[in-house]
């Protein structure tokens, strides 16, 4: 493990005293020139001395730039521009924000964040601020106030925690989103966030991973599986005519212990002889458009769901475990890529896994041995995205119940974590937000800190051994940073690996320990 | 002296009536292109009046966040409608269409509770501006506007409490006066100190309204995390701008069968 400074963990989390700028060193890569222009933005490079590495710097006429797109977005979205007008800094959302907590930042509390913004707003959208800004805050747009944009706006995950508590409903989500756009139509894309949607674009997923290595992962899945148990289970990839689109992460497909998960989807769907396909088009359910707040980008990563299942043939959408891929499944995929008129309309469109598997468990028709998961006592993250971005099921808040009756119908021993950081009030895993990336590690580590309080805290009361979640994002910042606070790697679960670990199929040997 | 209040009355009203209204119609007209409510959230209409009348006449979310916070605000807003209601009596002219009101709003109760709200309506506010110099974080996020607000809303409530508990005003001259604004026949204002400063401190509250912090007003009815239906999967949502985008998805070079590719290339 690299050298962090990790917070100390105190009993319950406190509410530090707010320090102006303790994080404003703490920038993401900027994005080079290429990787903006795939994406339908602009960059510029500097590179006066050969020996030095190159600069990304802001391109001409960017304030300009900036103001026009401001006032482009706050045209197009009714959230931006009714938020930016009705904060009245009343300061519920200050002590909310894990980053915040974590950090101690005055900047990383969410109104302040919004106020980045909103000073550059009301200087040159409102009357107040365009004739007495002084007295409301306004600032004039400047090269150090794109500074803090770049660096407070790349410390929010936009996890909507604070949103849940806001008198008026204001989501810095959505503030964040449009400093983002404005920043990357600027020359001040992010690196981590933008290269990977131009690996979707070219390659077809995140990873990077082409179509051939990705049937070379499924073989050998195939293969171990097959190895562990005996039993011949498929993971067939761009099957035409299959009844079901499964569309996941594609970290399932190489990173622990997300392909647990994904051995636990392929289980089930074997258990219930369910016709089943991946596709090499759609090998990723993650949508970093979101992230950057690009209503474009995010339809044009939509619409190769769309292509798979039209080009498959496929009756149905099923979402793998991964959370801000089900917030844009759920909330946003009709919109984007639909209608939907050529699948089965008998179907959620799309489905979530949990959704599908609970329903199969419901109906009896997997054989499930509970105590094969007794070395465990489980705890559930709930993700952001899926908390406070989607749902599940037809009632409001099946998402809080359907992943945790998943969890209890293969496993014994299961007990939530502290009320208040569950739920619509849990508490981000700190890398949410296209800030999985090594560079933001600092941040990663203090803003996991509310989280890996209410573990610990699970833990020594209820002996909590290890903790599940449902987003690939959230796994592997836990798999990665948890280390820090004293819990080892395979603490962490994928639910459907809980669930493949309990089920036993057809003929099923086990291997003799 | 009367003329002067008359019209600058007559301005803030209308620059306030024209300032929310211009803004509520912005914010309409403004796109909302995807489904955002903050989760779990009504599946129906029906659904989201209910939230949306917790959150407008309880704070419901505020209450979630800060006890404190609150029962300060709360406890303002509430006062301040129950003063709102008693001041009703002045503007409406007991012969005129509104005239049906005068019966409720004369109520005992109604005047008694309208009168003692400014007890709530000083506590309430005093409470707010104690937080922000003491609550650091709120300190830190306050413009002089914040606090000039919170004073600006007190100078009124205290002249108004001048006017009900020291030095009584006459109210019928006072209602005479107003009615003849609104009918176009200006009337002298009963000579009190209280009374117009409490009526220019009103009439820059409404100057104030549609360029402050004061659009909360129209902006929570607004909200689009709390005012949508969740029900994406069912009901496709799609705005007018996005449309161009629809029409034109297809095109995305990726996105073209693998053999028609191959001959572009070729």
């Amino acid at each position: 493990m690299a050298d962090y400074e990790v917070p100390e963990v105190k009993e319950y989390a406190v509410v530090p005293m707010p320090k102006d700028g303790v994080m404003e060193h703490l920038k993401p890569f900027v994005a080079k020139p290429e990787f903006q222009e795939a994406l339908n933005y602009v960059g510029k490079k500097e590179h006066p001395d050969p020996k030095e590495m190159p600069t990304y710097v802001l391109v001409d006429g960017w304030k300009e730039k900036a103001i026009d797109k401001m006032g482009d977005l706050l045209g197009r979205y009714r959230s931006l521009q009714v938020f930016m007008d009705s904060c009245v800094k009343c300061g519920a959302c200050t002590d909310k924000c894990h980053y915040f907590l974590g950090t101690g930042d005055a900047k990383n509390m969410p109104v302040a964040r919004q106020d980045l913004l909103r000073s550059v707003y009301r200087r040159y959208f409102t009357f107040a601020g365009k004739y007495f800004p002084k007295l409301v805050g306004a600032k004039d747009l400047t090269e150090e106030v794109v500074d803090d944009w770049y660096s407070y706006f790349h410390q929010c995950s936009e996890c909507r925690r604070c949103a849940v508590f806001c008198p008026y409903g204001i989501d810095t989500a959505e503030v964040t989103m449009a400093a983002r756009e404005i920043m990357a139509h600027i020359g001040k894309g992010m690196k981590y966030s933008n290269e990977i949607i131009g690996k979707v674009f070219t390659i077809g997923n995140n990873l990077g991973l082409p179509e051939k290595a990705l049937a070379n992962v499924l073989e050998g899945l195939e293969e171990d599986v097959e190895y562990d148990i005996e039993v011949d289970v498929k993971f067939p990839l761009d099957q035409k005519g299959a009844d079901i689109l499964l569309v996941t992460p594609s970290a399932d497909f190489f990173a622990e212990p997300h392909i647990d998960g994904l051995i636990g989807y392929a289980k089930v769907f074997h258990a219930t002889n369910t016709s089943w396909t991946l596709s090499s088009v759609a090998s990723e359910a993650a949508n970093f458009g979101l992230f950057i707040g690009s209503y474009e980008n995010m339809q044009r990563i939509s619409m190769r769901i769309r292509e798979a299942a039209l080009q498959l043939g496929v009756k149905r959408i099923v979402y793998g475990e991964c959370g801000h891929a089900w917030r844009v499944g759920y909330s946003f995929l009709n919109t984007l890529a639909g209608p939907f008129d050529f699948l089965d309309q008998n179907y959620p469109i799309p489905q979530h896994i949990c959704e599908f598997t609970l329903d199969k468990l419901e109906k009896g028709e997997l054989n499930i041995d509970k105590s094969r998961n007794d070395d465990k006592t489980l705890t559930f993250h709930d993700s952001c995205n899926v908390a406070r971005g989607s749902g599940m099921g037809p009632e409001p808040g099946g998402q809080f119940r359907i992943p945790r009756a998943v969890i209890k119908a293969v496993c014994n021993n299961y007990v939530d974590m502290e009320k208040d950081t569950i739920h619509d009030a849990t508490f981000c895993c700190g890398g949410g937000g296209g800030l999985l990336t090594d560079d933001l590690m600092d941040l990663r580590i203090k803003g996991i800190l509310p989280r890996a309080t209410a573990l610990i805290n699970a833990k020594e009361e209820h002996g909590v051994t290890h903790m599940a979640a449902i987003c690939a994002i959230c796994k592997s910042q836990f798999t990665k940073v948890l280390p820090y606070y004293g819990f080892t790697m395979d603490q962490i679960v994928s639910v459907h690996q809980l669930v493949s670990d309990a089920i036993i199929l057809e003929g099923q040997v086990d291997p003799e320990d | 002296m009367s003329t002067l209040i008359a019209v600058l009355l007559t301005l803030a009203t209308l620059v306030m009536i024209v300032g929310l209204a211009r803004k509520a119609l912005q914010y309409r007209a403004t796109p909302a292109p995807l489904k955002i409510p903050v989760t779990p959230a009504p599946k129906t209409t029906g659904g989201v009046v209910i939230r949306m009348a917790k959150e407008v006449v309880f704070f419901s979310s505020l209450f979630r966040s800060s006890k404190w916070t609150w029962i300060f605000g709360w406890v303002f807003h509430v006062s301040l409608a129950l003063a709102f209601i008693r001041h009703l009596r002045y503007i409406i002219d007991p012969e005129g269409p509104l005239g049906f009101m005068m019966p409720v709003i004369g109520l005992w109760i109604v005047q008694t509770a309208g009168k003692y709200a400014v007890f709530g309506m000083i506590i309430g506010l005093s409470g707010l501006l104690a937080r922000r110099f003491l609550v650091a974080r709120v300190r830190y996020i306050s413009a002089p506007s914040d606090y000039l607000m919170l004073i600006l809303l007190l100078a009124i409530t205290i002249s108004g409490f001048v006017m009900s508990f020291i030095s009584y005003v006459d109210i019928t001259g006072v209602k005479i006066f107003m009615l003849g604004i609104l009918n176009f026949n200006l009337q002298e204002l009963p000579e009190s100190t209280a009374l117009i400063a409490h009526l220019v401190l009103v009439a820059i509250l409404g100057f104030v309204l549609p360029i402050s912090k004061l659009l909360h007003i129209p902006g929570v009815f607004f909200a689009p995390t709390r005012n949508q239906v969740d029900n994406p999967r069912e009901k496709r949502h799609i705005v007018d701008w996005a449309k161009p985008l629809d029409a034109t998805r297809g095109d995305y070079p990726e996105l073209q069968p693998k053999e028609a590719a191959e001959e572009t290339k070729a």
